[in-house]
């Protein structure tokens, strides 16, 4: 049956783990009449596993073993600022009275929601400076699209249409250029100058009366703070243009700067990199968008706000409202409530000492790691760096790439940084420690980078074969997209 | 590298062959997208391109390249074997991967072997 | 500081391995003027201090567990087996961050990998993403595809108006920009009238990308759409199914009806309903659609020791690659939703989910021919349905709902907010949650508030 081109199966999938009349949970007997079925409406056959609950709680039990994670280990991936995830915000958020709450309920039901919502509102526009904030995008990703909604909007709502460009820095996430060429944009890309600033030449000569706005991710993704951010805002302002923020970075400026008073008009937040909702293996994250008062009206709808003023004896009455001019919904419902109650128990806890206290610290891991790394690898934007840095995987009379050395650092217990980004830097390596890593660990961590640079040279086959320790090796990525296998089952193979 | 010195070539790494008409990615295309999954041409016998138009999108494992037009002119077919079988870009990016072939188009304006040769070299550098 | 463990004497020895004197100093780029701003925030609170806050927060509301819930309307009160929030719990999935890391992630992608198993089984589709944000987004994301699978060169997108209000919303938003053209979307036209198929078949034509309907339908209606789909089929148009994935327990696929997309809301897969998020959107469409459609995808491979493995793949489709050239932006997904609705799958199976779509359809039928026999209230829609149906009621449905409030009863969802035709019509959902004795309950104050 098996040769040894089989590959060796290391965990069955559900489906051949499945046993004909097995169940995992059943259900009581129907209490009511049962009703004709319609008979020209049914499914043929519903081929799902069959299975017990002890055959599904070990199946994933082992699969979670295969995972790297915050919980697991340090987790250095720059640009997703993987800090630790509370476990009270989890409970929070399972707490009955939110997690049992439809989302279609009568305001006066679910005022403790609306509350919630609102402070956290006000406290993002405080942490922010912005005038207001909607918690309705899903991820980074649709706080954008929503951002630049908005921006489309705001033109329009003044007669001007012709613009038709959206000024992106060569330095931006895949993010910004998509979610504005969704939208019909033609993109200009702004090149980085040789400290990793903007442009500003380019940004200049590219500004006129076809420009949308400006994209900028500040601190950028190699980590720094635009020496000329006033300035920049300030061109792209005087060409008719508005700037957005990409909030991917928020974490280096808690209690350090507000971006509304820097002048940008629109941001997202990332509640799951900035306020601790974990990143559950790719999402759900949550991305509300503050805007600055001459863009409020565009918001989606809805928001949540005072439908009745209280008094003394009686709490205000929390509702929706619409923004006068709004882009629209961008999803159904209200945002990921169960992100907003993590990152409301999280903000609850720091206050405002607390949150300077996080960017500060994320900071000085950063500068911290840099510091001890500048002599093993080349920083090609060497100054001080904000919460992360991008370091150059390659090292002297070695032909290892940063691929090498990322998975040589799981065999020491690491989850490598980010690779190949930013890519304006050749073989980056993006390294980002956040706040919640204590020296202990980054002094082990930059060990590690230290010795793999070493071996770099004495042993380079270690690292191009490497990862040796974890379960896993190296994965043939061109089978999987030539076989292109996507399911465990195909329709059509029934029976075969 | 495999430059023929038969061909045309474009600074967005296409080949054009003045004989034939035929239009392909280069091998240094080729090798720096690495292994190349997907193909979709999307121009159809029969449009008229214009040069610098897009004319194919490709994927590779690791990266995505727009195709664009070397010529002006009118295409006359579209290689259809490509698309279940985009390997043959990287195996055979002057023969059987050509994409699309142009009629009565001018060439004039693109490069020869030799300036294309030296144009690759630049980049590598 | 909680969650920071630098300690005063460990950030001195940093600050001097970095070549500063003070942690103000690594701040010289932000302009002075605008630095450290005082932040007007309520002063720390304490662990003990958030969980009892949080606590008095979530107690103020009420919820489905104490009220009885007739409150359908996109997100459904259904039974979570214990598990699903155990595996859940799994720092090892709910802490890591997107599988990019194959060697080290396989737990999530093999998860991911037999999610999408799961959603092509249950909806008859040939491959699945690894989801979207919701039901709405995944229906906009429908369209993004199909303007990619055209380039651009159809213009129209039909929609039924028995979609969901709040995806068509999304939608309408989604296509500012996009030149496209939405057909359909008139929730006016909806009367207790027949509609749907034959109202919208008109509407396509040679320059529509996509037709998008809803199975069932935001009434809870289920039709059979092979002949809608064989007619724009005939004119070269896509059509994307937004499915219920409790009904296709028991329903005709729309794969076999011969959809080209099914997307759907993935919460009724035991995901809490939690105030409207995080929820998941699904995603399936035909193999020859795949290099088309947005989102991460899982393949299978083997590793370098022969070991059979998992990695993302086709990642030159996405934004981190093809930018703006790209089918959708989407980067985030709901990778722990879709672990919810796997493992939700995987404890029921074949047996347990039909139950569930059995017990749904049997009691929302003794619901709706008790309402009915009850003077005054009577079928909206003569179509057969799921565990959702439409009712027009003898009063305005907002003295309704407010007498069942009373009575400690949610009520369903006042169609005339959509509809306008559909005043004084009331959408009722019942699921496996809902007894014999609570919906008799319902039936007993829809006749008093009948007579008062």
């Amino acid at each position: 049956m098996t040769d040894e081109r089989t590959p060796k199966v290391v965990e069955p999938t559900l489906f051949e783990l499945s046993s004909p009349g097995r169940v995992g949970v059943t259900f009581p007997e129907p209490d009511v009449p049962r009703a004709k079925l319609p008979e020209s409406l049914l499914r043929a056959e519903l081929p799902l596993p069959e299975l017990s609950e002890v055959d599904v709680i070990r199946h994933y039990m082992r699969l979670s073993r295969f995972n790297y994670s915050v919980d697991g280990g340090f987790y250095p991936l720059g640009s997703c600022t993987m800090k630790y995830n509370p476990k009270i915000n989890e409970d929070m958020a399972r707490l009955p009275g939110f997690a049992f709450t439809h989302p279609l309920q009568p305001i006066e039901t679910v005022q403790g929601n609306l509350a919630l919502m609102y402070t956290l509102q006000q406290w993002l526009k405080e942490i922010s400076g912005f005038a207001a904030v909607t918690l309705q995008p899903a991820a980074g990703a649709h706080g954008e699209l929503t951002g630049v909604l908005m921006m489309r909007a705001y033109h329009h709502a003044r007669g001007d249409t012709k613009r038709t460009k959206m000024l992106i820095p060569d330095s931006a996430h895949g993010t910004n250029p998509a979610s504005s060429g969704m939208i019909g944009l033609q993109i200009v890309q702004i090149p980085s100058d040789r400290r990793g600033n903007v442009d500003l030449a380019a940004l200049k000569a590219a500004c006129d009366e076809t420009v949308v706005g400006l994209m900028l991710t500040n601190p950028n993704t190699l980590g720094l703070f635009d020496e000329h951010i006033e300035e920049v805002i300030q061109i792209v302002h005087d060409c008719g243009g508005l700037v957005y923020g990409d909030g991917a970075n928020l974490n280096a400026l808690l209690g350090i700067v507000r971006p509304g008073d820097l002048g940008f008009d629109v941001m997202h937040f990332n509640l799951h990199k900035t306020f601790s909702t974990p990143h559950g293996g790719g999402g759900p994250g949550s991305g509300p968008v503050g805007a600055a008062a001459h863009l409020a009206d565009f918001l989606p709808s809805p928001i949540v706000g005072i439908v009745e003023e209280g008094d003394d004896e009686t709490p205000p009455l929390y509702g929706f409202i619409e923004p006068k001019q709004s882009i629209g919904r961008v999803k159904a419902f209200h945002g990921h409530f169960g992100m907003m109650v993590r990152a409301f128990t999280y903000i609850a806890m720091h206050g405002a000492d607390g949150l300077r206290a996080v960017a500060e610290n994320a900071v000085l891991n950063a500068n911290y790691l840099l510091a001890r790394l500048r002599h093993a690898y080349h920083i090609p934007y060497d100054r001080i760096c904000m919460h992360e840095f991008v370091a150059e995987g390659k090292v002297e009379g070695s032909d290892v790439r940063a691929l090498d050395i990322s998975k040589r650092l799981m065999d020491y217990g690491f989850h490598p940084p980010t690779n190949y980004f930013p890519l304006i830097v050749h073989e980056a390596l993006m390294i980002e420690p956040t706040e919640t890593e204590s020296k202990q660990t980054l002094d082990a961590f930059a060990d590690a980078l230290i010795r793999i640079a070493e071996e770099a040279k004495t042993q380079p086959e270690l690292l191009k074969s490497a990862p040796h320790k974890t379960p896993f090796g190296r994965m043939d990525e061109v089978k999987a997209a030539r076989d292109l296998v996507l399911c465990c089952w195909l329709p059509e193979e029934k029976g075969s | 590298m495999n430059i023929p010195s038969n061909l045309m070539y474009t600074k967005s790494d296409e080949w054009f062959d003045p004989a034939t008409g035929k239009v392909g990615l280069t091998d240094y295309a080729q090798a720096q997208l690495s292994d190349i999954v997907f193909v979709e041409i999307t121009v159809s016998a029969g449009d008229v391109v214009e040069v610098g138009k897009p004319i194919a999108s490709v994927e590779s494992v690791k990266a995505a390249a727009e195709s664009y037009a070397p010529v002006s002119g009118k295409v006359i077919a579209v290689n259809e074997d490509l698309l279940n079988a985009p390997e043959t870009l990287n195996r055979d990016p002057y023969g059987a991967g050509w994409l699309i072939q142009i009629e009565g188009a001018d060439p004039s304006g693109l490069m020869d072997a030799a300036a294309y040769e030296k144009y690759c070299e630049e980049r590598t550098h | 500081m909680t969650y920071i463990p630098i300690t005063p004497t460990e950030r001195e020895a940093m600050l001097t391995a970095i070549g500063v004197s003070k942690i103000e100093d690594l701040f010289q780029d932000v302009p002075a003027s605008y630095r450290f701003p005082k932040l007007n925030l309520p002063a720390a609170l304490t662990e003990m201090e958030v969980a009892a806050e949080l606590g008095e927060l979530a107690a103020s509301n009420e919820t489905v567990r104490e009220l009885v819930s007739f409150l359908g309307a996109g997100a459904y009160n259904h039974y979570i087996p214990a598990a699903v929030d155990h595996i859940l719990r799994r720092g090892e999935f709910y802490t890591a961050y997107t599988p990019y890391q194959p060697e080290i992630s396989q737990g999530t992608l093999q998860a991911i990998f037999e999610y999408q198993s799961l959603i092509c089984a249950l909806t008859g589709m040939e491959v699945a993403n690894a989801s979207h944000y919701d039901g709405a987004t995944s229906v906009a994301e429908s369209v993004n595809m199909a303007y990619a699978v055209f380039r651009g060169k159809r213009t129209k997108v039909v929609i039924s108006p028995a979609v969901h209000p709040q995806y068509r919303a999304t939608l309408r938003t989604y296509v500012q920009g996009m030149g496209l053209t939405l057909a359909g979307d008139t929730p006016e036209t909806v009367t207790s009238d027949e509609v749907t198929a034959a109202h919208i078949e008109p509407l396509i034509d040679e320059n529509t990308a996509l037709v998008i309907v809803q199975y069932p339908d935001f009434f809870g209606r289920i039709y059979d759409y092979t002949a809608l789909i064989e007619a724009a089929h005939a004119k070269g148009v896509l059509v994307c199914v937004a499915a219920n994935p409790i009904a296709l327990g028991l329903l005709k696929t729309p794969g076999e009806m011969g959809a080209d997309i099914v997307v759907g809301e993935g919460q009724p897969l035991g995901i809490p309903l939690s105030f409207g998020g995080p929820y998941l959107g699904f995603f399936a469409t035909r193999k020859q659609y795949v290099h088309k459609m947005a989102g991460r995808l899982v393949g299978e491979t083997v590793d370098n020791r022969g070991q059979r493995a998992y990695v993302l793949t086709l990642t030159a489709r996405e934004q981190h690659i093809k930018r703006e050239r790209a089918t959708s932006n989407i980067c985030t997904n709901q990778g722990l939703m879709a672990l919810a609705s796997a493992v939700y799958l995987s404890l029921l199976g074949k047996t347990g989910l039909r139950q569930v779509a059995e017990l749904c359809y049997h009691k929302a039928h003794y619901a709706a021919e008790q309402i009915i026999k009850i003077p005054g209230f009577a079928y909206c829609f003569d179509t057969p349905f799921f565990h959702e149906f439409a009712i027009c009621c003898p009063r305005p449905v907002a003295e309704i709902n407010a007498y069942l409030l009373e009575h400690g009863i949610l009520g369903g969802y006042d169609l005339g907010r959509d509809y306008p035709a559909l005043k004084d019509h009331l959408l009722i959902a019942v699921t496996e949650m809902n007894t014999k004795a609570e919906i008799d309950a319902l039936v007993e104050l829809l006749a008093e508030v009948r007579r008062d």
